[in-house]
């Protein structure tokens, strides 16, 4: 049993590659929970929290490249929240002030949670996240790298290097439903992102399927739908319509922090929601 | 004899009547306070329970050699290793020490193991065999009573038939309704925690947070075949107890494993531990019929009550007793036919829980009050009043209320205090907080007030007493007492009377123990101001009596002209004086016993002058809900309290903000999901306490002290009520801003979003 503090990007690939079945933490918000359970080994352990490269995020052209040990805080910040609001809203909405400042993007990726707060936001845009090992380099499509409940595409030796996601001109949503009003888990979340210069609207969803996806079909009708030159408002049939085939993309499942019936209803009511926020229905 | 010292350089402590600060709330806050969970010994071993996967089974073998092999590993006991009494019970025992062949809930304890680090310990859990052959669960409390007895004292804890009035006519308005409460976990932030040590003399000293030192020590006793002298319980620093800590948890187990290891042994458990290791508050099934004139005047009252006491009996009938006597609510009606019962399952224990009973009533008869106003067309306010208990009333048991009974004052002052939020301003404060789920336009906003009370101290001809001794040697005052404080506050009012009676300053409260004192009975039912307050009080009192008499005779003065003033004692009628440090060289010491006036058996009818004394609450909030998504937000809870007297201005700001959210906790979010049997959250990611998000700041109306009869000071016990009323308020102002009827609590969002519009709206 011991833990390896890497320093660097390199020095941890080498660790992971000596020893594939090595135990990675990052901010441990996850990880620490199942191992307090057993259910998680730590016989070695190796911790990327030291590693300053993966808190590292740059702006160029149109592309935002976040280092996959940013905080959930760090995300909120408003240099990052202006350039894409709705991960800062997600990332807002995880846990507690002490669980914002240790969490990471990159953990919540690597758990993969059907639950993943900021999972539905990085769907909708179409993130693409650089892997790293002693080998060489590599680019996974979020929804390729989300391979179903808690599972992820990561191969032996390789660690979460940062996500790059385009960044849209328009305004951003993400809602979540949660029992309690802080502090919970989700019990179904939704992200909006409108593209301007792409005249299109962008939707993820969360906790409705073992995995985070896009609704495509009710992403296309809103899209054709949409005032891209006034955003004037939009009328109850087409409004109702996009929830409609926001909810019926789903395919969630009773468990004891929702029901199905319900988690479908209240996808269509957070699309509802959203559209109306993003567009002149929002002003009224 | 020397001058009386004026005290410019000392510094008056808190009196009664005086906010006193807690003397551990700065190291709780800096995280010094050594909690049970903090204890460590150089030579200490660590324990763990291995338990029951499921509710119920019956135990064919249990191999404990693969674990003893293990390395590290100093003992593995199950049942056929204990010599004394198997079984436990805090009204009567019924609960194995370790099971015996059968297990009747998920989390019962099989086997424990003492190894030398906590990893170990799992291993060795692990490695215990154990073969059980599954029993299909009797889950459903409603079918407790038909179906076969699941433990040889059968599924019927207690039954209780209240009839009250001779009246069975109908009146002219009736309502009817069904009501649930759900299961509510008291969620102390210290889980179950202590650490034995053997002694030389074949005895065993354990360390432990828990709210009853000598019923926990007797327990012990008996099941460890030890005379109780040998067994010498002292408290551990407690994080939080609400009804948790009043049975026995890993007490006797650890004290096992401390004997057969000859070693100190330490046990904590885990939070997912902790749901399965304690009981939780009784599952409530009510069903009410209220009967009233048109002019709003209650008739008759109706009720069913069916509680699930879970697999052991714990205090449920003690519950139950409270459940029925409390059903009405602190109304008068002429003529009242409850039923009640509680009854086994293999259900998770139920037992202690603040409000014991009276919080699941007062959600249903308050719904039924609101009904009521509805159907009558008058103000629920009104209503309320029209009906309220006062002095010299009786309740439904017969027992007229000889002392204070201000249910009008807190009902009008919590009715009248003006509202002080106003819309939203933030989406973080609107239903849905973090999650930006709504906004203005979503929100329906609703009002209402909830009335309850209870009974403070134990009732039904209980035995009950505390014992406290003071000591006074060189002016300072040492008082002793097993008092369990839990976050009650008993460590600064034991002070503030020794201060109040012997105008001491510096007043050392000794070690909560079984071995310094007689018993102080427990920390629950609002009871420890009164009581233990109580026994200080009179021994702080004998004291000074002695104290007086002693001056009065060797100085040859009169003793009606001493007066203890400014840390000394000084004669009215001459120019004597002298310090209260040189008057107590030799020492004064006093113990009193302190017992409440007698109370009396429920007779068959449910009759009787079974209770001290009552305390009263009102609560009224303000709600904003989401009805498309069930979401809620509290924002704002109003309340008035019946507190006879204020003590401790600050510490009782404290319970009633305390209970306040626990009350909240229940009505929106608190609750075990049991199903066949199974908790399906044990941890705190999924049952959910409200956050700063979800609790609004308290705001108290009045404080309405009007002096109880008997009582040491006119203080009634406060801790409570507030966790009463709150839960029927919040979820009666849910109601009133969606229309809908919400049956039960915890309301779901499901229950907001799924459900019909009320008829009577």
């Amino acid at each position: 049993m011991g833990v390896i503090i890497a320093k660097s990007l390199n020095e941890a690939c080498v660790v992971l590659a000596e020893n594939p079945a090595t135990t990675v933490l990052a901010g441990g918000t996850d990880l620490m929970v199942q191992a307090n359970r057993g259910m998680q080994s730590m016989d070695s352990v190796l911790d990327l929290s030291r590693i300053l490269e993966l808190k590292e995020w740059t702006l160029k052209d149109s592309e935002i490249v976040l280092g996959a040990g940013i905080s959930y805080t760090d995300l909120a910040e408003p240099q990052i929240a202006t350039v894409v609001p709705a991960l800062a809203q997600a990332a807002r909405t995880v846990g507690s002030p002490q669980i914002r400042n240790a969490g990471t993007l990159g953990g919540n990726l690597a758990t993969a949670s059907p639950a993943g707060d900021t999972i539905p936001v990085l769907v909708a845009m179409d993130a693409v996240l650089q892997l790293k090992s002693s080998s060489g380099n590599r680019e996974v499509a979020i929804t390729d790298f989300i391979t179903g409940v808690k599972s992820n595409a990561l191969q032996a030796g390789e660690i979460i290097q940062s996500i790059t996601m385009p960044v849209f001109q328009g305004p951003q949503e993400f809602l979540k439903v949660g029992t309690r009003n802080a502090m919970v888990i989700s019990v179904v979340s939704l992200a909006l992102v409108t593209d301007y210069l792409g005249r299109k609207l962008r939707v993820g969803v969360g906790s409705v399927s073992p995995v985070p996806f896009r609704a495509t079909e009710a992403e296309e009708f809103i899209s054709q739908e949409f005032d891209w030159e006034k955003n004037s408002s939009l009328s109850e049939k087409v409004i109702n319509k996009f929830s409609d085939m926001v909810a019926d993309s789903t395919k969630p499942i009773d468990d004891h922090r929702g029901t199905a019936d319900y988690r479908k209803h209240a996808v269509g009511i957070l699309a509802k929601r959203a559209l109306e926020r993003v567009c002149a229905n929002g002003e009224s | 004899m020397s001058r009386v010292q004026t005290s410019d350089t000392v510094t008056k402590g808190p009196r009664i009547g005086e906010s006193a600060l807690r003397p551990d709330g700065i190291p709780k806050v800096k995280g010094e306070f050594v909690f049970s969970n903090d204890l460590r010994h150089p030579q200490m071993l660590w324990g763990g329970t291995l338990r029951s996967p499921h509710p119920a089974a019956r135990i064919v073998s249990i191999n404990t050699a693969p674990a003893l092999k293990m390395t590290g590993v100093h003992a593995v006991l199950s049942s056929e290793d204990t010599e004394g009494m198997p079984l436990y019970g805090l009204e009567h025992p019924d609960q194995p020490v370790l099971a015996d062949g059968v297990v009747r809930y998920q989390g019962e304890p099989v086997a424990i193991v003492a190894a030398d680090h906590p990893e170990n310990v799992r291993l060795a859990l692990e490695a215990i065999e154990v073969e059980y052959e599954l029993i299909e669960p009797l889950s459903d409390s409603k079918l407790a009573q038909e179906a076969k007895a699941i433990h040889p004292d059968g599924n019927l804890f207690r039954k209780i038939d209240l009839i009250y009035g001779n009246s069975q006519e109908d009146g002219e308005i009736i309502v009817e309704g069904t009501y649930e409460v759900g299961m509510q976990d008291q969620a102390p932030l210290g889980t179950e925690s202590g650490m034995a040590i053997p002694s030389e003399d074949g005895g065993v000293d354990l360390f432990v947070s828990t709210q009853w030192l000598h019923a926990d020590r007797d327990q012990v006793a008996a099941c460890l075949n030890l005379p109780s002298e040998k067994v010498r319980l002292t408290l551990a620093g407690v994080g939080g107890a609400f009804g948790a800590r009043e049975d026995i948890s890993l007490h006797i187990h650890l004290c096992l494993l401390a004997l057969r290891t000859g070693k100190p042994v330490k046990m904590s458990y885990s939070r997912t531990e902790s749901f399965h290791g304690h009981v939780h508050r009784h599952p409530a099934q009510m069903w009410y019929r209220h009967h009233a004139k048109s002019d709003g005047t209650l008739t008759r009252i109706e009720a069913r009550l069916l509680l699930d006491g879970g697999a052991y009996a714990s205090t449920s009938s003690a519950v139950l007793a409270n459940a029925a006597c409390f059903a009405a609510g602190p109304y008068r009606v002429p003529s009242v036919q409850i039923h009640g019962a509680v009854v086994r399952t293999n259900n998770p224990p139920c037992g202690a829980m603040r409000g014991f009973g009276c919080v699941q009533v007062c959600f249903a008869h308050e719904a039924q009050m609101d009904k009521l106003a509805i159907a009558l067309g008058m103000d629920p306010v009104e209503l309320r009043l029209k009906n309220a208990l006062k002095s010299g009333d009786q309740i439904i048991t017969g027992q007229t209320i000889t002392g204070t009974a201000p249910v009008a004052e807190v009902i009008e002052t919590c009715a009248q205090h003006p509202t002080s939020v106003g819309a939203a301003s933030e989406q973080m404060e609107l239903p849905g907080g973090a999650g930006r789920t709504a906004d203005p336009k979503n929100i329906v906003r609703g009002e209402a007030i909830a009335v309850g009370f209870k009974n403070l101290m134990f009732s039904e001809g209980f035995d009950d007493f505390s014992t406290a001794s003071c000591q006074l040697l060189d002016g300072v005052a040492t008082i002793t007492c097993a008092c369990a404080e839990v976050g009650q506050g008993f460590v600064t009012l034991a002070q503030q009377i020794a201060r109040e009676i012997l105008g001491v300053e510096e007043v050392i409260l000794a070690p909560a123990s079984t071995s310094n004192v007689g018993s102080a009975g427990s920390t629950s039912a609002s009871r420890q101001t009164w009581m233990s307050g109580g026994a200080v009080k009179s021994a702080c009192e004998e004291v000074r009596i002695r104290l007086l008499s002693r001056i009065a005779e060797s100085h040859d003065l009169d003793v009606e002209s001493l007066v203890i003033v400014d840390g000394g004692i000084a004669s009215l009628s001459s120019n004597f004086s002298i310090s209260l440090k040189e008057a107590t060289i030799e020492s004064i010491e006093v113990e009193e016993t302190y017992r409440h006036m007698p109370t009396h058996p429920l007779d068959e009818n449910g009759q009787g002058d079974a209770h001290v004394s009552f305390a009263f609450s009102a609560h009224r909030a303000v709600v904003d809900v989401d009805q498309e998504l069930g979401l809620i937000k509290v924002v704002e809870l109003i309340t008035s309290q019946d507190v006879g007297r204020v003590l401790n201005p600050l510490q009782l700001q404290g319970q009633l903000e305390g209970g306040a959210a626990q009350g909240l906790g229940l009505a929106v979010l608190e609750e075990i999901n049991v199903v066949d049997g199974r908790i399906l959250n044990p941890s705190f990611t999924d049952y959910l306490l409200p956050t700063a998000l979800d609790m609004p700041p308290v705001e108290i109306a009045a404080l309405i002290e009007q002096p109880e009869p008997n009582a040491p000071f006119g203080a009634k016990g406060v801790g409570e009520p507030p966790a009463i009323s709150s839960t029927a308020a919040v979820a009666s102002a849910v109601r009133n801003a969606t229309g809908l009827d919400l049956q039960r609590v915890p309301i779901r969002p499901t229950d907001i979003v799924f459900s019909e519009k009320s008829e009577n709206d």
